[in-house]
């Protein structure tokens, strides 16, 4: 990997290594075809700044797309699952484009109009990866948008998924709005207690202090009766349920603090508490938007829908017609072309079948079926058009039913957060507080003292430096984290995360690179010519082992093979210039088998052994080293669909008391996850990457989905991991720990603010100065604290984008290619 | 000392001037896609060449 890294040719459009077979085009070098074609598209239209702005910007172009692969786009009913609004001339739709990664993409795809003369206007919004288009529907059709948009290569995302409920989630603005009346009022509240405080002893003339009170209640009406709604809201729906979460003692503070604050105004016997008050909303907003952004680019919840096409070609009459997947009829056929994913269980009826069901089974080789055998949904076709009659319909599929369980759609239940728990014993201990204060002044016959200390005590009581410990600290290590290409659901993660003792892998996909074997090479040397009529052998062969030899040789021109004869699942051979050659496997040729390792093939050349080629996954980069930084902490084990050709490597890798397991349904991933949770303390964490993994994924503590790049598809989960940083996963983990140290000490802190105000509170000597310094002096400080420590922290473990030079680089190609 | 109270009605209307387009712009959408504007200002523009 390395050596060929060195003198490697990179692509012009995509920054892809170049094999030998590249391309020139005007000084220019571009891996394959598809490449090239955008780049002359590009150049044809004037709109080569796009290679200005950032080098090597685009995407790998080697798999084409077909001609008439848009054609469903034609139909009517189809267009008004995409179409937002048209007035039969004009027409806007939005489309998901995950290709999308940086600036040149943002300018290219705004000046798409230059392509396409009917599109009017384009806007892209990156937050979400969407680009919304308005265009002429007289000069072009939704087809050719979406053609134009592939022709550059930035395919839409449409999957079946579109189809059903449209997806218009309206973004929420109400925090934003929130947190902009809370600020204003606050701020204003402030400005107008500020005399009330430094009057001195005496005070502000009548009708000014009047005045002052008369705007402040005014501005306070709408922090509690609209800023700090959402207190109120999850603290009831708490209590519904008999559950006092940490919503609960904030709404009651918040309660009597304005209670006693009116009273005070209109008895005229203090100025209330009004300034404090409005701060904390404002404070306490600010952190539950920070720890609530989310990612709105992905999505966590994806189905098998978001993985099957809209719509497939069917052969009617003679004639092929798109028709949407979920109308398709048992009998139907229906053409599967390379790189398709078969929508429904059929039968074979045409074509050489070679299908990859690493997705859906974990099953790292593909599998060829003759015709007339089943294949099943989910499996994606990798050589030519298939024509397959249709068994059963998209929803009762083999896929379909696995997905529609019962084990499969349960809703994980939510852990208690530790600052529930937390702020549960501190309003007891509080309550007790203040029936001992109040109990105390009532013997001692003061009565108004009584009520002043039970109210300001429980004013004191609301434990919103917690919370804002809590929500500080986890929305900054969620930032830290995404920076790392580590998305995590919700901020509850984080602390799952924390709890994590055993980590269970996925091998295909996970552990191991799909669809990409390694090949080694053992015995006599193979010059030019030897080379050549071996691959001329092996290019006649469909088998991917083969396929996988053949690409490691790269040889371009092929001699003719007579009397090729294949073997099923043993090996293949055919004479060339004269020559015997017979390739396979050991039993095949006859040959001891060398070592555990991998499979092998073994090549004879006129009967006489020349050599052979160790075929073995490829391990993801730095996973051994991972394996070997968890072992000590944590129990490992690895869950694999797949057959057990890797179980020495992985066994050894592991250490002999780990499970490694093969062959496994996707109900047994889920099972083998359910026992490890009855039996041990701490969580279970799943790391997987395919549809076989979805249960196991959802039954664990933390289940995080592996992606090669953040366009291919992922089950449903809680945090989705770039491939490329699957390696700091040790690192992502003690992270989550310091989390919750942190928030841990910051509570200490709000624990002294607390003490320092009971104490005022419990003599009845709260006055709203001593509340207005303590608030803004508690939230400041906690907030400080909370992001310094977890800045400090992830310097610490080396997680900060500072401490990593390369960071950018390696961000840009890690996203932009899945091969090292 | 009204001309205290005068000026407090100035100010807070000022202040609410700057709420309203606070929240005018989040209505607008300006707070929606915080990455592309950013980018989006740095592109020249070009003649068209048709």
């Amino acid at each position: 990997m390395s050596a060929s890294l060195k003198h490697a040719t990179l692509c012009y459009h995509c920054g892809n290594e170049c094999s030998d077979l590249h391309i020139h085009q005007e000084e220019k070098i571009f891996c394959c075809e598809g490449c090239k074609t955008v780049y002359e598209i590009l150049n044809k239209n004037g709109l080569c700044d796009y290679y200005a702005f950032n080098e090597s910007p685009g995407q790998t172009q080697k798999i084409n797309i077909r001609k008439d692969k848009y054609a469903f786009l034609d139909k009517e009913d189809v267009q008004a699952q995409f179409i937002q609004f048209s007035n039969g001339k004009m027409a806007q739709v939005t489309f998901y484009l995950p290709q999308m990664h940086c600036s040149s993409c943002l300018w290219l795809l705004e000046n798409i109009h230059r392509i396409n003369q009917g599109i009017l206007s384009s806007t892209v919004n990156f937050t979400k990866k969407e680009a919304f288009l308005v265009f002429n529907q007289q000069e072009t059709s939704l087809r050719e948008v979406v053609e134009s948009l592939a022709s550059i290569g930035y395919e839409p995302h449409i999957s079946l998924h579109n189809l059903g409920e449209r997806n218009t989630k309206a973004l929420d603005r109400t925090r934003w709005y929130k947190i902009g009346v809370a600020g204003f009022a606050f701020s204003n509240i402030m400005i107008m207690s500020l005399p009330e405080y430094f009057s001195g002893s005496g005070g502000l003339e009548h009708n000014v202090a009047m005045a002052f009170q008369v705007f402040i209640v005014l501005l306070s009406v709408p922090v509690i009766f609209y800023s700090a709604q959402e207190f109120f809201v999850t603290a009831w729906k708490g209590l519904r349920n008999r559950y006092l979460n940490i919503d609960a003692p904030v709404a009651l503070a918040l309660v009597i603090t304005y209670g006693r604050s009116l009273y005070e105004v209109f008895s005229g016997t203090g100025s209330g508490y009004f300034d404090s008050m409005s701060g904390i909303v404002f404070f306490m907003l600010v952190g539950r938007w920070l720890q609530d952004r989310t990612y709105q680019a992905i999505s966590f919840d994806r189905d098998f829908k978001s993985f099957f096409p809209i719509a497939v070609n069917v052969v009617k009459e003679g004639q092929v017609q798109p028709v949407r997947v979920d109308e398709l009829r048992p009998d139907d056929i229906i053409q599967v072309h390379a790189h398709e994913i078969i929508p429904v269980d059929a039968i074979l009826s045409k074509g050489k079948a070679e299908i990859d069901y690493s997705f859906v089974s974990g099953e790292s080789l593909p599998i060829t079926a003759q015709p007339g055998e089943m294949v099943y949904a989910g499996g994606k076709q990798l050589g030519g058009m298939l024509e397959l009659i249709v068994v059963k319909g998209v929803s009762q599929s083999y896929l379909t039913n696995l997905w529609n369980k019962d084990v499969f759609k349960r809703k994980k239940a939510a852990a208690t957060p530790v600052i529930d728990t937390i702020s549960t014993y501190f309003t007891y201990v509080v309550f007790v507080i203040g029936a001992i204060a109040g109990t105390y002044w009532y013997l001692q016959g003061e009565t108004q003292l009584m009520w002043n200390a039970i109210t300001t005590i429980l004013i004191v009581a609301c434990p919103c430096a917690l919370l804002l410990s809590a929500n500080f600290t986890n929305g900054n290590i969620l930032r830290i984290l995404s920076m790392n290409k580590f998305y995590l659901r919700s901020p509850e993660m984080i602390e799952a995360l924390s709890k994590i003792k055993h980590i269970v892998f996925d091998k295909t996909g996970t552990l191991t690179q799909n669809r990409k074997l390694r090949i080694v090479y053992s015995g006599q040397v193979l010059d030019a010519d030897t080379k050549r009529v071996l691959a001329s052998v092996l290019q006649q062969s469909n088998h991917p082992a083969s396929k996988a030899i053949f690409d490691y040789l790269s040889i371009a021109n092929c001699i003719p093979v007579e009397h090729f004869k294949v073997t099923e699942g043993q090996g293949i051979e055919g004479w060339v210039n004269e020559q015997h050659i017979k390739v396979g496997s050991p039993e095949f040729t006859g040959t001891k088998r060398i070592s555990a390792e991998g499979s092998q093939v073994v090549v004879l050349m006129d009967g006489r052994y020349t050599g052979h080629f160790a075929v073995s996954n490829t391990y993801r980069f730095g996973v051994f080293h991972l394996i070997n930084k968890l072992k000590s902490q944590f129990g490992l084990s690895v869950i694999s669909g797949d057959n057990d050709a890797e179980l020495a490597t992985l066994k050894g890798a592991l250490g002999d008391e780990s499970k490694v397991l093969f062959n496994q349904s996707p109900e047994e991933k889920l099972h083998f996850i359910q026992a490890l949770q009855g039996h041990q303390d701490g969580g279970v964490m799943m790391i997987g990457d395919g549809l076989n993994d979805a249960g196991a994924l959802r039954q664990s503590d933390a289940g995080i989905a592996v992606t090669d790049s953040n366009n291919t598809f992922t089950p449903s989960s809680d945090g989705i991991i770039d491939a490329s940083r699957l390696s700091y996963l040790d690192k992502f983990l003690e992270f989550a720990a310091d989390g919750k140290k942190i928030i841990m000490f910051s509570f200490v802190i709000s624990i002294i603010y607390n003490v320092i105000g009971l104490y005022f509170a419990v003599q009845g000597i709260l006055s709203p100065m001593i509340a207005a310094i303590l608030m803004p002096c508690s939230s400041i400080s906690i907030i400080l604290i909370t992001y310094g420590m977890s800045e400090v922290m992830a310097r610490k473990r080396g997680l900060h984008p500072e401490a990593d030079k390369d960071f950018k680089t390696q961000n840009n190609s890690a996203w932009a290619s899945s091969s090292y | 000392m009204g001309i205290i109270i005068l000026l407090i009605i100035v100010s807070v209307s000022i202040a609410g001037g700057f709420l309203a387009a606070f929240l005018w712009s989040v209505n607008d959408g300006q707070f929606d896609d915080d990455i592309s504007p950013a980018q989006r200002i740095l592109f020249e523009k070009q003649p068209e060449n048709k």
